[in-house]
């Protein structure tokens, strides 16, 4: 479907002329509907997670004991009905959203950071030092990436900071690689003798000039790295090892419904509607970046 | 291709080494040890208990001792779960787990083939669209949602399969097998139909077809032994898909596998039974990568094992 998407964008694209590679990126994910649609689906739950529940007259933990297990009734103050401890479904889904998402957004940002600047020095050095740093990278890509993150995980106790740091450090290893092989082709580019010749140290050149330039190629992935992030998190809180109660993210909330099948399957359908929305358009998107943005895919 | 077999078996092993040495030391970086637990114990005890295990040596000393087991093939004892070596719990637990790995695996490749060139062949017909948003769900549902929701609608709901208790039987199996099944499911026939939709393209592949072989012939015979390539070089990290999901479903539907004993090792600072499971399974992820990498040059004429 991304393929049939992207052939009338570019019909639009290549008679004009001076349209920088940008601005003709960008249209082409505009032309892609699915990858249009799904950032907006996606702009609107992160809404409804962050700024939503400050207008609800209850707060997300707050027990309404007169409607304990209330039943959907979209006409109520429990749009989607309370769970047996007499707490808003609905707000609770939305307010641990918050928690997934920002850890997705974070994540990303961060592993995007320490793998740009990870390879680009490892490109560009190059020898022993590029051949031992990616061989770390080769063995840590080995192993399954849950093991590691867990063992992360555990090490720095169970809170909110160890889960992210776990997250990135299972996740900053492909873009790495990806980075890594743009820097080495820069490596011998004419701009950087430049640099070179006008006296510029290994590390000045690392950071104002292979890392941005490296950049580019590892941001194509970076709405799959959201996806892995949120992904993991969950994975984790949901086997009891990432976010610890009372707080609460959508993988706590769907391994809590997961025991409370038998009695109320909307706590663990609600969240996992959530959850699986946010995949799915993060899904689209990341198709459509590719699309619009991989210059190997043209 | 015996020589390059066995060269990448001897360069595991420092793969291995590495993975057991950094998860050693993560856990025991990790505050807590297996005793430091909630139940009350006199320091005497405490000190008499770390000293039977080595705990009280010092760090490298156990590494040491530890690795020395491994040689040996021996694992040490595990501190949560008393009266058993590592060695036999993995034992115990891993023909169930392979068990349930296997067949998932065989339902993933087998069934994202089909769709795969279902999809190819019908390529923009409702086929293609049903095979690719089974892919998508396959790919955005995790399969902690998919498990429990599946045993909603088949367990209760419909009440066509059991929900617990195991005993190992094929109405047991299927809800497990499926949902580890499902996210390979969708990798496999993404590879497949793109994989497809460029091989029916080639040379070859029209030259089968003016022979006058049938389409079908076309397919079976020539077009497929190009465009399973990618699928086959796939299997590794399918394997690790597989294992990583292993621990949720096991969870998930109670069955006794050696995914669970991960979890219960990290909660429980079990460090020998965490180290154990890490290492055997780090292990099987490294024996999957090699196999597809010789299937691939046994296939593939264009691989070459320099």
């Amino acid at each position: 479907m991304s393929d049939a998407a992207a052939a009338p964008a570019d019909a639009v694209v290549a008679p004009r002329v001076g349209l920088s590679p940008f601005r003709a990126s960008l249209r082409r994910f505009t032309a892609n509907h699915l990858a249009v649609v799904s950032s907006f689906v996606l702009l609107f739950i992160a809404f409804a997670c962050f700024v939503s529940p400050f207008f609800f007259p209850f707060g997300a933990d707050d027990a309404d004991f007169d409607n304990l297990s209330a039943p959907i009734d979209l006409l109520s103050a429990h749009l989607f009905g309370t769970d047996d401890l007499g707490r808003d479904l609905l707000l609770r889904v939305l307010v641990s959203g918050r928690v997934s998402l920002a850890l997705g957004f974070f994540g990303a940002v961060v592993s995007v950071f320490i793998s740009v600047l990870y390879g680009a020095t490892a490109g560009y050095l190059g020898g022993r030092i590029d051949d031992l740093m990616m061989r770390s990278v080769d063995i840590l890509l080995s192993v399954p990436f849950i093991f590691l993150a867990i063992v992360v995980n555990v090490m720095l106790g169970k809170n909110n900071t160890s889960l992210f740091i776990a997250v990135v450090v299972t996740l900053w290893l492909t873009p790495a690689v990806i980075a890594r092989g743009q820097a080495v082709s820069l490596r011998n580019r004419e701009f950087i003798e430049a640099a070179r010749a006008g006296g510029m140290t290994s590390f000045q050149i690392i950071l104002r000039h292979i890392a941005p330039n490296s950049v580019n190629v590892v941001i194509v992935y970076s709405s799959l790295l959201v996806l892995e992030t949120i992904l993991t998190e969950s994975f984790l809180s949901f086997l009891g090892l990432g976010v610890q109660p009372p707080a609460a993210s959508w993988g706590t909330l769907i391994a809590e419904g997961a025991q409370k099948i038998e009695t109320d399957p909307r706590v663990l359908l609600l969240p996992g509607a959530f959850l699986a929305a946010v995949l799915f358009c993060l899904n689209y998107i990341t198709d459509g970046l590719r699309d619009a943005f991989d210059p190997n895919e043209r | 291709m015996f020589a390059y077999a066995v060269r990448r078996t001897i360069g595991s092993v420092p793969t291995l080494f590495a993975l057991t040495a950094i998860t050693f030391i993560m856990m025991r970086i990790a505050p807590g040890g297996p005793f430091s637990g909630n139940r009350r114990i006199t320091q005497d005890a405490l000190a008499n208990i770390e000293r039977a295990y080595h705990l009280d040596e010092p760090l490298w000393l156990q590494f040491a001792r530890y690795m020395w087991g491994v040689l040996h093939f021996d694992f040490g004892p595990s501190m949560t779960y008393r009266d058993y070596t590592v060695s036999e719990l993995i034992r115990a637990g891993f023909p169930t787990s392979l068990e349930v790995g296997m067949w998932a695996m065989l339902l993933a490749t087998l069934t994202g083939i089909a769709l795969g060139i279902a999809g190819a062949l019908r390529r923009n017909q409702p086929v293609d669209y049903i095979a690719g948003a089974l892919a998508m769900t396959g790919l955005a549902i995790p399969i902690f949602v998919i498990g429990p929701v599946l045993q909603l609608f088949f367990g209760l709901q419909l009440g066509w399969l059991p929900l617990t208790d195991w005993p190992g039987d094929l109405a047991h199996k299927i809800m497990p097998v499926v949902t580890l099944a499902l996210p390979n499911i969708a990798y496999v026939s993404r590879l497949m139909r793109g994989s497809m939709i460029e091989t029916v393209r080639t040379n070859y592949v029209r030259t089968a077809r003016a022979k006058g072989i049938g389409e079908w012939r076309t397919i079976v015979r020539h077009a497929f032994k190009g465009a399973i390539l990618p699928v086959v070089a796939y299997l590794g990290p399918a394997t690790a898909v597989t294992i990583t999901g292993s621990i949720v479903v096991e969870q998930i539907f109670q069955i006794p596998g050696i995914g669970r004993y991960f979890v219960t090792g990290a909660n429980n600072r079990d460090y020998p039974l965490m180290l154990g499971v890490t290492l055997f399974y780090g292990a099987i992820v490294i024996f999957a990568n090699l196999l597809t990498d010789l299937a691939r040059g046994l296939l593939d004429p264009k691989v070459s094992y320099e």
